[in-house]
């Protein structure tokens, strides 16, 4: 089992909250959380849906080892169609709302129509009611949160939440959750928004049960915890450095997209790499990090708590920064901080807590800074658009300000909130938007790791890595070493990967766990805990499965095999620097015979033949 | 040694087992005045909802006396003669002793109206007054409850769980009077009138009279009673509970030289005014923490505390006490409220309050510079109740906030919080 | 030989596994709203701290309970909760300075930590040997937990 087997369905418009069973039947395909969300999402809207209408629906859903002891088992995702790209949407976020909800009583919210008026959905086990968020409108997540917990007078009610930016339609705003993990991508928190859907908080005493066979479920359980702390990635290099292990890692092999991807590495990646993050400051003596944390359930604990220097230009007078809050990840640290070009860690920190405060996704917005720096240096904008700004890259001060513009929604911000494709193309350069489906690029360079450029360019919602990450594969060797400048085999790894984590996506667990688990530590997890008889094979078909439904809820809202592609730059401008000098991505080569290995046609359709082999 | 307890409630029975632990070789003697084996009142609730038996209100197992050497006798004192360190019994025989504790407890108040001795109208304080009750209270009956303090809060939701019908009778403008302010009090009325409980505060019972007729009057059971009060209609009721609070018995004590007040008069040593005279729990006035004067603490925790105290002391071993904390915990048909130390604002105190009338929470600290004196809380936080323990942690070790006191102020649900930060995770310790 | 809780909360990540073992071992469930040891987060101090029961010598609870319902557990030391004679009066969640026996509504008494008869589930459980179960002869730690009482314990007689 391990389903609650029950969602709560809230429809906005006219402000009510019904109990629904889960579709057990849909579950056996999808199994649950992004899988089964989207089969959900696909089965209830138009895929040709105005993102921002009310016609559209968001889906917070968990899966079934969500709430559970299986190491990383607490994550949630926020399931919609994405303003940001007109693509489906997926989001997936840790901290401890995800293990909440399900500890209430409830596999997913699926929220529908639109508020007239602002609201929060509060629920406490089976009791789920909206009620007026007047008082929380305008305000960021962070004063959202507290405002939550004084008014229900419950220190462990869990909140996810939208700042000002999402009020404001900045096109890239997140849902944050417990003040700092986000459902982060594509402006799912956009669309919440736009439903007049302020925050969603949830207490969970009921707790999570039903596992199938639980003494097997512990016995795999503790296994795998095991795994984890035997590999150095998962056991040693993140719980020491988080995921900011990697800034010095990929500088070196010239796969860091510096200054908007102008170039591959960035001469001040050690000043915000994660190595820096634990060295003492020169001003303050203190180190930026201040501790490592853990999500609901996770034994790795990659989390970064920082603390900047109080004394430090961007919080200098503003004291509600001084305590510590959620310090960098690799991909916040090289979207602010490398592509923007400033090297100053606790600028680059200052900004990110900015991203949580006003709910924006950290590599979304640096990027599109990036893009507009890019556009500043070139003299297609100057300070008379930028309201004085000098948007020039490495300017941490200037990097400060617009962060702060972009979160309330403000002068040049307002620009920027609408992503890099869009700015571009306001200003005649579309050839400055670092993007896929027009959702910004990740921090991996596709010319230095030619499998990125694949995932980038095939992932179902926009240029992600989170979709199959054969960094791993590419630069880590697991779960073997692969040259990542060599494009041949990599559609396999790419085809693999992306399967393997839409299983990974909807089970409840993170992703991060497949640096150490396999497919054979994964399943009997899963298999203990769920009815279903979940062989590798079965699990294999799922992600198959939940990837072509993805595809084919994209090709029907009207993207083509076109819109798999790369920015000019990535195809066409060779590496300046490092081991990948004088290369380009080789997407071309790898395009065909990834269609075919997914059972496409050229044009990158799904066969007749691969829809009814997987039930679609 | 010939030690020797009147009085076989918690306070007698741990000052016993104390004093076996204590005084290896010595006599120990414990007279207890009720049929059975000693037992605790706070037990008598649950035996009402029949949860528990006559049994389940033990103190102790039946040999557990016997096995350590105490001599538990069922003897009523009549008279203490300290020159001769001697004692009358009911039965005409004396008893002689070297160290003497008084843990006679206390004894309801009896109001002062015709008709309280009438068949049907019972004290709620003994297991003998609950036998009654659970034969009285049986399905359908009328049932009213004179006193809506303490006790007649936490039976409350038996009398109710034995279907009866249940008028609460309330001589006080609000209820529970010594351990809530209005604000709570409020949250209790409504929270009762919910569940099905008719609550009539300022109601003075003037005189109950047989001749009431109710559906249960033609059975057997039913008395018949007719409770007249200074405003409003009488009541016809088939039973009538007096639980209008307890007061120290004293009776004993007569000729004895011993200092009273509201209680017995003890010091620091739990020592009376007469030499080698203890006395311990509901009955004795020692110190309150809190304030430092002597005050009466008829609770559970005090009577524990007492019983151990006075044992050292009596077996020669100089123990110290700092005195009572003043606390108390409630369930009122599932509506748990807990009051400790100093929770009155007063004078040179300022509050945290925070309030959810439609969530039966409220919670209200008390401070005193950055120290906590005292607090109330209704309700529960996610149905635990951690935070009262953690409530006493705070006042008692006279932590200093901080500036934790002004996120209390803003938050007082952080109490948790608060504590492990400044006890636990600073404090350095576990 | 009696053995001991410890706990470091400087190892602590706050991943909340100790509650979901200690809640499946005694409740058969994972929820750490029933665990009996809790992670506390400072989060503006970026500092977590488990805590639970310390089976303190002159056990606050054991002392107050009117029925004789809280007994040391012979094998391990541990003060424990005889379900069968809990009535739920919670006068020993009033008299714990430290917070850490609760009542359950849902059983109608009172849960703590019992150390889990010798082998405690949180220790298994924690990822980072944050919670460890050590000898009372260790150097340290009777320091350590006088200390920890000492500051309600000693500061309540003064």
């Amino acid at each position: 089992m391990a389903w609650q087997r029950k969602i709560l369905r809230v429809d906005l418009t006219n402000g009510t909250c019904k109990s629904e069973p889960l579709n057990m039947e849909w579950a056996m395909q999808y199994l649950g959380q992004r899988g089964l969300a989207t089969k959900y999402l696909t089965e209830e809207i138009s895929p040709t849906v105005e993102p921002l209408s009310p016609e559209n629906k968001l889906i917070m859903a968990t899966g079934p080892l969500t709430g559970t002891m299986a190491s990383t088992g607490g994550r949630y995702s926020v399931i919609t169609k994405g303003p940001l790209t007109g693509a489906v949407a997926c989001s997936n976020s840790g901290g401890f709302i995800g293990a909440e909800i399900k500890s209430a009583g409830w596999d997913m919210f699926i929220f529908e129509g639109k508020a007239p008026q602002p609201m929060y959905l509060y629920v406490e086990n089976d009791k789920a009611q909206l009620l007026p968020a007047d008082f929380l409108w305008g305000k960021s997540v962070w004063e959202t949160d507290t405002l939550l917990h004084q008014k229900h007078q419950d220190p462990l009610l869990r909140i996810a939440a939208i700042g000002q930016s999402a009020e404001n339609g900045c096109l890239f705003a997140s849902v944050i959750n417990d003040l700092h993990r986000a459902a982060g991508r594509s402006g799912v928190g956009t669309v919440m928004g736009s439903k007049n859907l302020k925050a969603v908080a949830v207490r969970g005493t009921l707790g999570v049960g039903n596992i199938r066979n639980p003494k097997g479920f512990m016995k795999s359980v503790v296994a795998g915890k095991q795994v984890l702390a035997e590999n150095a990635v998962t056991g040693q290099g993140l719980p020491a450095y988080g995921t900011q292990v990697l800034m010095n890692v990929i500088n070196e092999m010239g796969a860091l997209p510096t200054r908007n991807w102008r170039e591959v590495q960035f001469e001040g990646a050690g000043k915000i790499s994660g190595e820096a993050m634990c060295e003492p400051r020169a001003t303050d003596g203190k180190a930026n990090l201040v501790t490592n944390a853990a999500c609901f359930g996770c034994t790795i604990a990659c989390g970064r708590i920082s603390r900047i220097d109080q004394e430090h230009f961007s919080v200098k007078n503003s004291p509600k920064y001084w305590g510590a809050s959620g310090g960098l990840e690799y991909e916040a640290a090289w979207a602010l901080g490398g592509d923007t070009g400033v090297d100053d860690l606790d600028a680059v920190t200052y900004a990110n807590y900015l991203c949580n405060e006003y709910g924006m996704d950290s590599i979304s917005f640096g990027a599109t800074v990036a893009a507009a720096m890019e556009l500043f240096e070139d003299g297609v904008i100057t300070t008379a658009d930028t309201d004085g700004i000098e948007l020039r890259f490495g300017n941490a001060e200037a990097l400060c300000q617009i962060a702060e513009q972009t979160g309330k929604g403000e002068g040049f911000g307002k620009e920027i909130a609408q992503g890099s494709k869009r700015l571009c193309d306001k200003y005649k350069r579309p050839d400055l938007s670092m993007t896929v489906k027009g959702q910004e690029f990740p921090a991996y360079d596709a010319r230095g790791i030619q499998g990125m450029g694949l995932t980038y360019a095939t992932s179902n919602r926009g240029a992600c890595h989170l979709r199959s990450y054969t960094v791993a594969s590419e630069v880590l060797g697991i779960p073997e070493k692969t040259d990542p400048l060599v494009a041949e085999g990599k559609p396999g790894l790419v085809k693999a990967f992306q399967d393997l984590t839409a299983v990974v996506d909807s089970s409840g667990l993170c992703v991060f766990t497949t640096f150490a688990w396999t497919m054979d530590d994964i399943q009997p997890q899963i298999d203990t805990a769920c009815e279903g008889n979940w062989s590798v094979e079965k699990l294999a078909e799922a992600g198959e499965r939940i990837w072509n439904l993805e595809r084919k809820f994209n090709l029907d809202a009207g993207f083509t095999a076109k819109d798999d592609t790369l920015p000019e730059r990535v195809l066409k401008t060779p590496a300046n620097a490092g081991p990948a000098k004088g290369r380009v991505s080789e997407l071309g080569a790898m395009l065909p015979e990834y269609y075919e290995l997914r059972g496409w046609t050229p044009q990158g359709e799904p066969t007749q033949e691969t829809l009814e082999r997987l039930g679609l | 040694m010939h030690h020797v307890i009147i009085g076989a409630g918690p306070a007698g029975v741990i000052a016993a087992e104390t004093l076996r632990k204590t005084d290896r070789d010595s006599e120990i003697t414990l007279l207890g005045d009720e049929p059975g084996m000693p037992y605790s009142r706070m037990a008598i609730p649950y035996f009402l909802t029949n949860e528990i038996n006559a049994e389940g209100t033990h103190l102790r197992a039946e040999d557990h006396y016997a096995r350590h050497g105490i001599d538990f006798r069922h003897e009523r004192v009549t008279r203490i003669k300290p020159q001769k360190r001697i004692l009358d019994l009911a039965n005409g025989s004396t008893l002689s002793y070297d160290r003497l504790l008084l843990a006679t407890g206390s004894r309801p108040v009896t109001i002062p109206i015709s008709g309280v001795d009438l068949p049907g109208v019972h004290h709620c304080w003994t297991l003998n007054d609950a036998h009654r009750i659970r034969e009285l209270a049986k399905p359908g009956a009328h049932v009213v409850l004179v006193g809506a303090g303490f006790i007649g809060c936490i039976i409350m939701g038996a009398l109710l769980g034995r279907g009866t019908t249940l008028t609460v009778l309330e001589l006080g403008d609000e209820m529970l009077p010594r351990m809530m302010d209005r604000t709570g009090a409020e949250i209790l009325a409504r929270w009762c009138t919910e569940k099905g409980v008719t609550i009539r505060t300022a109601t003075r019972v003037t005189e109950i009279e047989k001749g009431g007729r109710t559906q249960n009057s033609f059975t057997r059971l039913s008395t018949g009673l007719i409770v007249h009060t200074e405003t409003g209609e009488p009541l016809i009721a088939d039973a009538v509970v007096l639980a209008s609070g307890v007061r120290p018995n004293l009776d004993l004590l007569s000729e004895s030289g011993i200092e009273t007040d509201d209680g017995i008069l003890v010091d620091h040593y739990l020592r009376t005014s007469q030499p080698s005279i203890y006395a311990a729990g509901d009955v004795a006035q020692g110190t309150d923490w809190s304030t430092g004067k002597r005050t009466v603490h008829a609770i559970q925790p005090t009577a524990a505390e007492h019983g151990r105290i006075s044992a050292c002391n009596m077996a020669g071993i100089p123990t110290h006490y700092p005195g009572s904390f003043s606390m108390n915990v409630l369930d009122t048909m599932g509506l748990i409220s807990t009051s400790m130390g100093l929770w009155r604002r007063e004078q040179g105190t300022n509050t945290a309050a925070l309030l959810d009338r439609d969530r039966s929470r409220y919670m209200q600290l008390n401070f005193q510079g950055d120290r906590l004196i005292g607090a109330l809380t209704i309700g529960h936080m996610g149905g635990w109740t951690g935070a009262n323990g953690v409530l006493r942690g705070l006042i008692q070790s006279k932590t200093r906030l901080g500036k934790w006191k002004q996120r209390l102020q803003d938050d007082p649900t952080r109490v948790m919080e608060a504590y492990n930060f400044l006890l636990i995770a600073r404090g350095g310790g576990h | 030989m009696q053995r001991f809780l410890h706990i470091q909360p400087q190892k602590c990540t706050g991943c909340l596994q100790c509650e979901m073992a200690c809640s499946l071992d005694n409740e058969g469930i994972f929820n750490p709203a029933k665990s009996r040891i809790k992670v506390f987060v400072f989060h503006s101090e970026g500092q977590f701290a488990p805590f639970t029961c310390t089976q303190c010598n002159d056990a606050w609870c054991m002392n107050a309970c009117p029925v004789d319902a809280i007994q040391v557990d012979r094998d391990t030391g541990a003060k424990i909760v005889i379900d069968t004679q809990c009535v739920g009066c919670k006068v020993c969640t009033i008299a714990c300075p430290f917070g850490t026996i609760n009542y359950n509504r849902d059983t109608g008494k009172v849960i703590k930590c019992d150390l889990c008869g010798g082998q405690p589930e949180c220790v298994t459980a924690c990822p980072t040997d944050a919670i460890s179960y050590i000898d009372s002869d260790w150097a340290g730690f009777e320091r350590m937990r006088a200390s920890a009482e000492k500051s309600l314990a000693s500061a309540a007689n003064s």
